[in-house]
């Protein structure tokens, strides 16, 4: 079908029928064994940015259409759906645009999750929007992946948004980021028009000090260098987009070794069989813990050692970042859910006036002097915020301070007080003791997330 | 042969992780139990999150009154295992107390009954959070829904104005006559699931391996046969060696032809197949929003 497609302008409407004879798109085979290295990331998660008519949509479908990921139902459907909507060749975003009002309106609203998987890795991809609340989409998405994937439009190069979504990866602390440059096919597939944009990109990228940048012409519609390399790009001796994500290296854990435990409950059994039992159940956000460690609980400071570390049934020798545990401690001390469990030698800070990069979510200002509640991991406090410092012009990437109310999608730099002390890093040392959300008295709703400094 | 399910454990991780945030954040919580393998799953992992405690969740099945047999003795034999209670919403209450008017027809289905009695359950208990084993890879409106996600006091859905889900930060505030539907492996796939069906050796009920069944086909889909379905005339019914690949109410539930007797030949069947798991699923074929629709009134 793919090859059928390559020869002509357009992915015509295929017969489904013909899909069966695809292979299919997760083979059991001995290969699997290639990238079984410790540093070898098997799930991937990335986060793909773009804006209104740049491809996203198409890409993605390409990707799982030309990686036999999509479904026969699925691609029947899109097929149907094609049709009915008047188009004349198969819209492969519709298979992104998840609810009837996306749909409807082509457009697509909120962040949506895809799964696809090849012999070598698992991937999940939080699909942004790029226009409606383009600001909130893209930092939630952001903020579970490893990497972004930004398109270019070959023909308009380096726009404000490109800044933007290069500055929000750069900002949730994406280290790695793969620029498209799309629709290659509307200029000819030329290497110089490709040359120059990324050269622009490349100084986007140290101004942003990412530390790994990827750039690909691809032709998301006719598949361009997506899948298959390119017969129409010979001059473009880089991997194909799939095979760069299956192979490039993502460390296993960004975030510093300093040992961190977040409390998120107490498991006391109280049962005959484990009448003395209790330990403290949660996922290491840092580093690694060892059976007989010394320990310091904050922010009460107390000392303790590590007698066990326990998952169902089994005693681990030790835990490290991103493990779900639980873990018993030699002495009886006060221990709560929103505790941090850490190492005498590598403490986390503890303060109560703390200063952080802020994108509000909300059509509702933020208000200084207003109480929210602040969530930091598994603890949550009361907060006013005291002082807008600067707001970030992520067109132009310039500070400004202005008087004018911080409002959705503004990303402003803050200090805020805490009601207790909060123990945290910074964002840029660990996302996960890092990062922060305000939630609104009375609606309960997310109204911002915060990096701390 | 070899898999790799090195990704597996994040997965795991993560949905304890989630298990153990429902469990801090809310006061009465159950677990949506409906006898297939990804409600099976989840209890699997609220064991794993709270031993060697107790998990802090009551087993909840709404109860179409059209069940496989096998999955009413499943469920009461792990409900006796693990020693939490079980609360069962019968549709059929509903349908009697005139709060749900059932469907007629060739395609009736207590499907979308099923909503208004977990609603009418959730309201009666006060139950503040229900844990599900719904999955994003599964359905398109199923792709947008948070791991925490808010209902309403009418327990609806609202799509287009859902909370922002940053980092692994989950909100679960919410006022009274609010309740939350939790989802611990939204970012696990079909395949996922039975490679960790095989991985940690979980029991599922022989539904899903291959078994000999009376059975008819509809609009492409292989329907198991129960004496209360009204069939077409053009409909026969015949035996098959069948599996399931998704457990439901008997009236919109697709059966697969299989001959699969152990996870690993399931698990290279999934592998190879061309066909969604819910493109099995009746229930979704009613119009292209169908899931949409029925999660906006408070379905699963």
């Amino acid at each position: 079908m793919r090859r059928e497609a390559r020869g002509k302008p357009v992915l015509g409407f295929p017969h489904t029928s013909n899909l069966g004879s695809q292979t299919p798109a997760f083979q059991i085979n001995d290969n699997m064994e290639d990238n079984r290295n410790s540093n070898f990331k098997s799930l991937l998660r990335f986060t793909t940015a773009g804006s209104v008519d740049d491809g996203k949509s198409t890409l993605i479908g390409r990707l799982l259409y030309d990686s036999k990921s999509i479904f026969e139902d699925q691609m029947e459907h899109i097929v149907q759906s094609s049709k009915r909507l008047g188009k004349e060749d198969v819209d492969l975003s519709l298979l992104t645009d998840g609810l009837r009002a996306e749909r409807e309106q082509g457009i697509t609203i909120d962040v949506a999750y895809r799964y696809f998987a090849t012999p070598s890795r698992k991937f999940i991809i939080a699909d942004t929007p790029g226009h409606i609340q383009y600001t909130r989409n893209m930092v939630t998405g952001a903020s579970t992946a490893d990497l972004a994937v930004i398109l270019i439009d070959a023909r308009k190069g380096v726009l404000e948004q490109t800044i933007r979504h290069s500055y929000i990866a750069a900002l949730l602390d994406i280290r790695h980021i793969i620029f498209c440059i799309n629709k290659m096919d509307m200029v000819n597939y030329s290497e110089a028009d490709f040359i120059k944009i990324k050269n622009d990109l490349s100084v986007l990228a140290s101004r942003l000090n990412v530390e790994d940048v990827h750039f690909i012409p691809i032709s998301a519609k006719y598949g361009d260098n997506v899948v298959e390399p390119s017969e129409n790009m010979k001059w473009y001796n880089g991997l194909t987009f799939l095979r760069l994500i299956e192979t490039i290296q993502i460390k296993k854990d960004k975030n510093s070794s300093d040992a961190r435990f977040p409390v998120q409950t107490v498991i006391r059994p109280l049962s005959s069989d484990y009448h003395d039992y209790r330990s403290y159940a949660g996922r290491v956000a840092g580093g690694v813990f060892r059976k007989g460690d010394e320990v310091v609980v904050m922010p009460s400071m107390l000392r303790s050692r590590i007698k066990s570390i326990d998952v169902m049934n089994r005693s681990l020798a030790e835990a490290s970042a991103g493990d779900s545990v639980s873990i018993q401690i030699e002495d009886q001390i006060d221990i709560n859910r929103g505790d941090l469990i850490v190492k005498p030698d590598k403490l986390a800070t503890s303060g109560q006036d703390i200063t952080m990069m802020l994108c509000w979510f909300n059509e509702k200002p933020l208000k200084t002097g207003v109480k929210y509640f602040l969530r930091n991991n598994t603890r949550e406090t009361s907060c006013i915020v005291k002082s807008v410092n600067y707001r970030m012009n992520i067109n132009t990437l310039e500070k400004e301070t202005t008087d004018e109310l911080v409002r959705m999608n503004d990303i402003v730099n803050i200090t805020l007080r805490t009601a207790s002390p909060l123990s945290y890093d910074s964002y840029v040392k660990n996302n996960i003791t890092g990062s922060i959300i305000l939630i609104e008295e009375g609606t309960n709703e997310t109204v911002a997330a915060g990096m701390i400094e | 042969m070899k898999i790799n399910d090195e990704h597996l454990k994040e997965l795991e991780d993560e949905a304890i992780f989630v298990m153990r945030e429902v469990a801090a954040q809310f006061e009465r919580k159950v677990i949506l139990f409906s006898g297939g393998k990804d409600s099976i799953v989840l209890v699997h992992l609220a064991k794993k999150a709270f031993w060697p405690a107790k998990m802090p969740f009551s087993l909840l099945h709404i109860d179409t009154g059209h069940n496989f047999e096998e999955t009413l003795k499943f469920r009461d034999d792990l409900v006796r295992e693990l020693g939490v209670e079980l609360i069962v919403g019968l549709v059929q209450d509903s349908i009697d107390e005139g709060r749900v008017v059932e469907e007629t027809g060739i395609n009736a289905s207590r499907n979308k009954a099923q909503s208004v009695t977990l609603l009418d359950v959730i309201d009666r208990l006060g139950i503040d959070v229900a844990v599900g084993g719904g999955r994003r890879d599964e359905e398109k409106a199923r792709a947008k829904e948070r791991f925490f996600s808010h209902r309403n006091e009418f327990g609806q859905w609202d799509p287009k104005n859902q909370r922002p889900e940053l980092w692994n930060i989950f909100n679960g505030h919410k006022n009274f006559g609010e309740h939350f539907r939790v989802f611990p492996i939204s970012n696990w796939t079909e395949l996922d699931v039975w490679q960790y069906i095989l991985r940690e050796n979980i029991i599922l009920p022989g539904l899903y391996y291959t078994h000999r069944r009376k059975i008819f086909l509809r609009n492409g889909v292989y329907l198991a046969w129960a004496p209360f379905m009204q069939l077409k005339p053009s409909e026969k019914v015949f035996e098959a060696d069948v599996r399931c690949r998704t457990i439901g109410d008997i009236t919109c539930t697709g059966v697969t032809l299989s001959k699969a007797q152990s996870l690993k030949e399931i698990i290279s069947e999934i592998a190879a197949t061309r066909v969604t798991e819910r493109g099995g699923r009746y229930d979704d074929k009613r119009s292209e929003a169908a899931m949409e629709d029925r999660k906006k009134e408070g379905y699963f």
